[in-house]
């Protein structure tokens, strides 16, 4: 989708980080995406190793963490996880779910030096 | 922190708490908790944010990207927790354009589709059959002014933007086109985003709904080929009515899918040709205004 931006805002969270915790270098970076988020995983790696040059976290190892969909079943009103957006109800069978979560775009955390 | 005085705290204007920005940006009178920094004094009021962006007249070209700063750091390795959403800014800055747009009771809806569903023909439409109700448009494309000038040549007042290589409008584009803009109370904001259906359903502008526009001729399964679109939009209008016959389109279909991908969804039918629907849209938009000005 836009794995570019992405990788611009978080290089604007690092900067904000460093200065906030005086850290001159990011060697691990680790950001939880939700599968619904949208994020091309190869796409965002590429980016993040242009955005991120002349940054502290250049050259950083870029961990992600997938957390899984959920979803709100408008049949048997439940929150639910699923694996796929069209998958049905695992309770119900329905196929009337709006996502509920799986959306998460965020940094987890950084290892700095 | 106000980045015209430097003020941090929060003022009360016209009434209603605000941060000391958005009082700036709504034009209100209000106290200083603290003195200005010396420098900023003499600032005639109200007066134009410092940090507005690269524009000429009434079009803000965003095709180039400022270099980041370097700042010195300590060195000491340790693990630290951040925990925050990559989009926080963006979503930081849209709320702030959603405090400033309540305050005034501006409707904003967020026009989204893919390139030629007909958002600038419906805009066009809907502002001339409005008539004397306050409006204002935001239009986003990679280049050229050319919708802008389209709405402008209705007589409603418009800001092009122009997104370069972006694919989508973020907060602080429309904050800065807000601020240009001034909307008038109890007025409508159209903000027409770039032709695409992916990126920008994740970035919140601050509006107060999204508005997925599909025609009729695009083919029925394109909410299940682009779902996260569909499932932020409050509504969907199915334009190009008048054209169903001629492509065999199945509206029943279009709704059934729409409808798989977010069971919440509000449905229109609609022709700028025939102005068949068109009173639906209409009664739509005056009733969500209504409910803003409330």
């Amino acid at each position: 989708m836009h794995e570019m931006s992405l990788a611009e805002g978080i290089r604007d969270i690092v900067w904000d980080q460093s200065r906030l915790h005086g850290f001159a270098r990011v060697t691990v970076l680790r950001l939880e995406i939700g599968r619904f988020a949208g994020v091309e995983k190869p796409a965002l790696e590429f980016a993040f190793d242009v955005v991120m040059r002349g940054s502290p976290a250049e050259g950083a190892r870029l961990e992600m963490i997938d957390l899984p969909g959920r979803a709100l079943c408008y049949d048997c009103r439940m929150t639910v996880e699923i694996a796929d957006r069209f998958d049905p109800c695992p309770l119900c069978g329905s196929g009337r779910l709006l996502p509920a979560g799986g959306d998460e775009m965020r940094i987890k955390d950084m290892e700095v030096a | 922190m106000c980045t015209v005085c430097g003020c941090s705290d929060l003022v009360t204007a016209d009434g209603k708490v605000m941060t000391h920005d958005e009082a700036h940006r709504l034009g209100l009178a209000h106290s200083h908790a603290r003195a200005f920094p010396s420098e900023a004094v003499s600032l005639p009021f109200p007066h134009v944010q410092a940090t507005a962006a690269p524009h000429h007249g009434n079009r803000h070209h965003y095709g180039t990207g400022p270099a980041g700063v370097s700042v010195p750091g300590m060195s000491q390795a340790r693990l630290i927790e951040v925990e925050t959403s990559i989009l926080a800014k963006n979503d930081a800055i849209a709320a702030a354009n959603r405090r400033v747009l309540k305050a005034l009771g501006v409707l904003a809806l967020n026009l989204v589709s893919s390139p030629g569903s007909g958002k600038t023909t419906l805009l066009c439409r809907t502002i001339e059959e409005l008539g004397d109700v306050p409006l204002a448009v935001i239009e986003g494309d990679q280049q050229t002014s050319a919708d802008a000038d389209r709405i402008r040549a209705t007589g409603a007042r418009a800001i092009q933007i122009n997104t370069g290589k972006g694919c989508h409008l973020d907060a602080q584009m429309v904050g800065h086109a807000i601020d240009d803009l001034r909307p008038r109370p109890n007025s409508y904001l159209f903000i027409e985003n770039v032709g695409n259906l992916v990126c920008p359903a994740a970035f919140d502008l601050g509006e107060d709904a999204k508005v997925a526009i599909l025609s009729v001729t695009e083919g029925e399964d394109k909410p299940l080929k682009y779902p996260d679109m569909f499932t932020a939009a409050q509504l969907a209008i199915l334009t190009k009515l008048d054209l169903a016959p001629h492509c065999d389109a199945d509206l029943a279909a279009y709704e059934a899918n729409l409808r798989r991908v977010n069971p919440a969804i509000h449905v229109l039918r609609l022709s700028t040709r025939s102005g068949e629907g068109m009173q639906d849209w209409l009664d739509w938009l005056r009733a969500r205004l209504a409910e803003k000005a409330a």
